[in-house]
């Protein structure tokens, strides 16, 4: 599986990650580098094996419905990169 | 062409839950932005979700209620995508492995005719946040207190064909979250949403047409007009030789017209995987029976008990039976008053005409069930006519105080000294002895014609004050004897 | 002995005997700090006022014959755990400006146990490296050869306490990022049973294998300190509601009777022979001492490093996509609309190798690719699991190296990142089954630390600790510390 630099731009789209076109080259070889030893898993033998997602095979805990948070208004406006009236502030989003 | 519409909804039933569904916030609306936001809630790095029981026994009461499979283990996984008003970069959901699989839901249609709408399935996911355009300057405020409150999203098969049948579903959902208290049903406040699907084939075709989304529906109006319209615009794509785009549309309720969001081309990749932060949910057989034992009445176990209980039509008792909301009012209104049929009258006309003139709901109606059975009381024991009694319903909606202080206010009592009405009738007969001649000779059939004048008179006298049973009776003896 | 050579359970019991107190104690690491830290480049911030806040409050503690298990006893923290006020860096521009309002589990528990805070440690960035060479904030330097890396994730934290700047650190390890470095640096470190340890508060990188444990001198001090780090946490969906085991009175139980089980996997063909000798040796003092030693297979866990490559990505990717320059961290300037502020944001703020990981990890996860990554790398995932499993009927504890080589020079691989992978080439796969190992300084090949592994069963640390402390008992290479030159 190699990756083109078109590839790599839709997927870096999706991300929200930007490249420029100088990085692109470079990004896209390195990135076949980990895909080729990605790429390993595929003679591994899977089939009728069950996928795992968590190491420990337990079930979720549920809580009890109560209110537990206060207000941390305060305490988390102060990080915003950009704020007004208790919101934050991003350019205008438009549907 | 004859054409056949295809609709499948996706709605999104908010969870009437204290808190939210992956953190201790409260869920109550209208408080100042971001105050009811946790550390989780607006995705501090660190933060971890738990499960709240609550949602869970909400969404397994639903799967009782429509008769789906409960699965007993259910996944949550992460939907992948970048909006600000998501504020982890996904939303937690459920794909593969919802908590509710199948079920149905049966409608009386208009018409009389019933139907049943199969469902796909429904599972458990957090809302996001609101974006708000206006008082920015040009920037979107983001608004986090709704991130993370509870959304049970019930998805149905295709099997509706026209914009009444999707709002008889529509409605009947309503009644069935509302009845099981698992929902507020709060329309206003965003606490269902309707997704729209629409495709279009011609009649007796059993392929699919190319189908269109319209999201954005908060009003069972709106998804009506919605619909109409997107099967009138798809009609005429295709009339014209055009082909229906697959796409997602959302639907304006101030233009009452949709536009094009999103096609299919430029779909987001959602990217889901099983969320690492959450363990498989399992749901005990135990656990599901003891919520069966504690059901609510439903709507339609309840449409036949008013039938029954109540004498009620069927149309009548469909009315009343579907919003738990209503159904309570109506047994309020009957165990004060005794009087089913007048109650069910009443609550299906005056009242309900002034509650969707006010957009009110009948909770919050101005004029409280014992009020509407103490005026049917009235009306009973003679007190007031019944035309009279819709003055006293409109002056309690006004608020004018209760039914027999508005009676004693406004002098509305029925004049029941026989005396005070023989002398009128004596005066009405004196004053108009033209009338009284003419009635005397004419036939029975003509008299029974010209008895109404006499009435009439009678009552512009009282002021409509009179017990019309006193005037014929007094009348007749009058003018016959 | 010199203060910051002597094993938390000495500091311990002179507190306890009044032979100096806690700000003593505390004042002593922060001057080591204040002269040695600016070339090591261990951590990312000190917190010198707080500390000696915080000394005062263990002395008076103490004095009331209120102290906790750790008090008075100065740590440092990696700077992937939340501290409310404090900058919570993850060694990543992205948080360069952010300060955390609230405490991760791990640090207000260890608060708690009367534990002083000396400051957050450096760190590969978002966890996110074998060298700690990609941090914003510099690499560290390894204090047994200035040129070499320390290892990584947790390259600060290791540095930190072989250099003797703190007597003991937190670390996370997700693909080895506890045990590599210890094993660079000459310390012990453990990376508990996922599961054992909250993550309520440690920054995500990949949360079905992310494990917080601590960073020491000896084993028996990461015994106190697992201790006292551990435990159900109700607020963390995925911690084990479990007691923690007494880890420490067991230190010393004899190992006559245990079986060690060395997998012919962790012995290729290419393997420095030197590295595997270290093991080998290892493994003869614990035979003298009665353990017995089988030869093992663990035969999927070839494939371990590719499928972590494929999981642990894909998580960080989904982890990572709340760095959006909206709520808080690194916002670009002037953003155009709402896609430039995200892609500058996220550009600007994040390293390379972390967004390299993004790429690998959405890619992995994006449609038409799913099935045939990330799916497979999650069956891999369940084969190394059982091929674990099957091995812990036959053993007790599962030893190896740590690591490949010892510490290699600065710059060596930064600019190969597959070469970089495999210096986890022996710690991953027990990430992946969730299992806690430990690692411990054996040996030394150049003047360098060469660290041996011990894996055990899920929830068996206190076996690992038990052997661990045992082979420590009659060794003294965890005992040797770097020449760090003049002497504070």
């Amino acid at each position: 599986m190699a990756l083109d630099r078109e590839t790599v731009a839709q997927v870096a789209q999706l991300a929200r990650l930007r490249l420029d076109e100088t990085e692109s080259a470079a990004v896209t070889d390195r990135l076949n580098e980990i895909l080729g030893m990605v790429d390993e898993l595929q003679q591994a033998e899977v089939a009728d094996v069950e996928p795992m997602a968590h190491p420990l095979e337990l079930a979720q805990p549920l809580r009890a419905d109560e209110v537990t948070e206060s207000d941390r208004r305060d305490d988390v406006m102060g990080l915003a990169p950009a704020e007004e009236g208790g919101c934050y502030l991003v350019p205008r989003v438009v549907e | 062409m004859n054409w056949e519409a295809v609709i499948g909804l996706e709605v999104h039933v908010q969870l009437n839950t204290r808190s939210k569904i992956f953190s201790g916030s409260s869920t109550a609306v209208g408080a100042e932005p971001n105050s009811q936001a946790s550390l989780l809630d607006l995705g501090m790095p660190g933060t971890l979700p738990v499960l709240n029981r609550e949602a869970v026994n909400k969404a397994v009461r639903l799967g009782l209620a429509i008769d789906a499979r409960i699965s007993r283990r259910c996944v949550f996984e992460r939907k992948n995508y970048f909006y600000p008003d998501l504020p982890k970069g996904y939303q937690t959901s459920q794909l593969a492995e919802p908590i509710i699989l199948g079920g149905e839901i049966s409608l009386n249609l208009e018409d009389g005719s019933e139907k049943t709408v199969r469902l796909h399935h429904a599972h458990l996911e957090e809302d996001a946040g609101k974006s708000l355009h206006e008082d920015f300057h040009g920037m979107t405020g983001i608004d986090l207190n709704r991130a993370g409150t509870p959304l049970i999203e019930v998805v149905s098969e295709p099997d509706m064909h026209s914009a009444a049948e999707a709002v008889a579903f529509a409605r009947k959902l309503h009644a069935i979250v509302t009845s099981l208290d698992i929902c507020d049903g709060d329309m206003s406040q965003g606490s269902m949403r309707f997704d729209v699907n629409v495709s279009i084939r011609p009649r007796g075709e059993q392929t699919l047409g190319t189908r269109t989304e319209t999201k954005n529906l908060n009003s069972f109006r709106f998804m009506e007009m919605a619909i109409h319209r997107e099967i009138e615009r798809q009609i005429e794509v295709v009339e014209g030789g055009g082909e229906v785009v697959q796409e997602t549309r959302l639907f304006n309720g101030e233009t009452g017209q949709a536009r094009t969001m999103r096609i299919k081309e430029e779909a987001d990749d959602y990217r889901y995987f099983p969320c690492p932060d959450l363990l498989p949910v399992v749901i005990e057989e135990a656990d599901i029976e003891a919520l069966r034992t504690d059901m609510p009445e439903l709507p339609d176990a309840r449409r036949e008990r008013f039938a029954q209980q109540y004498g009620l039509s069927d149309y009548d008792a469909g009315l009343l039976s579907g919003e738990r909301a209503t159904a309570a009012y109506f047994e309020a209104v009957v165990a004060e008053c005794g009087d089913a049929k007048q109650a069910a009258n009443w609550i299906n006309g005056e009242l309900a005409a002034r509650l969707n003139a006010g957009e009110i709901g009948i909770k919050d109606s101005p004029v409280n069930s014992a009020s509407l059975a103490r005026i049917i009381e009235r009306v009973a024991d003679g007190t007031i006519s019944s035309k009279i009694a819709k003055q006293v319903f409109e002056a309690c909606w006004q608020g004018e105080g209760s039914p027999d202080e508005v009676i004693e206010s406004r002098g509305l009592k029925q004049m029941s000294d026989s005396g005070e009405l023989e002398r009128i009738v004596d005066q009405v007969i004196a004053d108009n002895p033209d009338q009284v001649a003419g009635y005397r000779a004419a036939d029975e059939k003509k008299q029974k014609k010209m008895f109404g004048f006499f009435v009439g008179q009678v009552m512009k006298q009282t002021g409509g004050k009179a017990n019309p049973r006193e005037v014929n009776r007094l009348l007749g003896e009058k003018l016959d004897g | 002995m010199k203060l910051h050579e002597q094993s938390l359970a000495s500091l311990k019991a002179g507190l306890e005997q009044g032979d100096f107190s806690s700000r003593q104690l505390t004042q002593h690491f922060l001057e080591r700090i204040r002269s040695l830290d600016p070339r090591l480049n261990s951590f990312i911030t000190v917190t010198a006022d707080a500390a000696l806040a915080a000394a005062d409050a263990a002395d008076a503690a103490r004095a009331r014959g209120e102290a906790g298990p750790l008090c008075g006893l100065p740590l440092a923290h990696k700077d992937i755990f939340c501290t409310r006020g404090v900058r919570t860096s993850c060694g990543s521009r992205m948080l360069d400006n952010f300060t955390s309002p609230y405490d991760a589990t791990v640090v207000a528990r260890m608060a708690a146990a009367g534990a002083v805070m000396l400051g957050k440690t450096n760190m590969d960035e978002f966890a996110m490296g074998s060298s700690n060479e990609t941090s914003y904030y510099g690499p560290v330097r390894n204090p047994w050869d200035q040129d070499r890396v320390p290892g990584g994730s947790s390259g600060g934290s290791a540095a930190a306490v072989a250099a003797g700047l703190a007597p003991a650190a937190t670390g996370t390890d997700t693909g080895g990022s506890i045990r590599q470095p210890a094993a660079l640096n000459g310390i012990t470190g453990l990376k508990p049973t996922y599961g054992r340890v909250s993550r309520l508060g440690m920054v995500a990188f990949a949360s079905s294998l992310d494990q917080a444990g601590p960073m020491a001198r000896s084993a028996a001090d990461c015994a106190l300190l697992l201790e006292a780090m551990a435990g159900h946490d109700p607020g963390d969906s995925t911690s084990v509601d479990r007691p923690v085991d007494d880890c420490q009175t067991g230190l010393d139980r004899s190992l006559e009777g245990l079986t060690v089980g060395l997998p012919e996997e962790f012995f290729p063909q290419n393997l420095d022979p030197r590295i595997a000798e270290v093991t080998r040796e290892a493994v003869r003092e614990l035979e003298k001492q009665g353990a017995r030693v089988v030869d093992i297979s663990l035969p999927t866990m070839k494939y371990s490093v590719p499928a972590y490559y494929v999981i642990a990505p894909a998580e960080a990717s989904s982890n990572l996509a709340r760095f959006d320059g909206v709520r808080y961290g690194y916002r670009c300037e002037h953003p155009e609309n709402l896609t430039d502020l995200y892609e500058r944001s996220r550009s600007g703020g994040f390293g390379d190798e972390v967004q390299r990981r993004i790429l690998v990890g959405t890619w992995a996860l994006s449609h038409g690719y799913y099935d045939a990554y990330y799916l497979r790398a999650q069956r891999v995932r369940r084969l190394i699991r059982d091929d674990f499993a099957r091995a812990f009927e036959k053993v007790d504890v599962i030893m190896g190296p740590t690591t490949p080589e010892t510490a290699f020079p600065l710059g060596a691989k930064s600019g190969d990142p597959v070469n970089m992978y495999m210096a986890d080439v022996f710690t991953i796969a027990v990430n992946l089954a969730g299992l806690p190992a430990l690692s411990m300084p054996a040996g030394q090949l150049d003047g360098l630390p060469a660290g041996v592994q011990v894996i055990g069963n899920y929830f068996d640390e206190a076996r690992i600790l038990n052997v661990a402390h045992r082979y420590q008992q009659a060794t003294d290479w965890h005992r040797r510390s770097p020449d760090t030159g003049g002497e504070a």
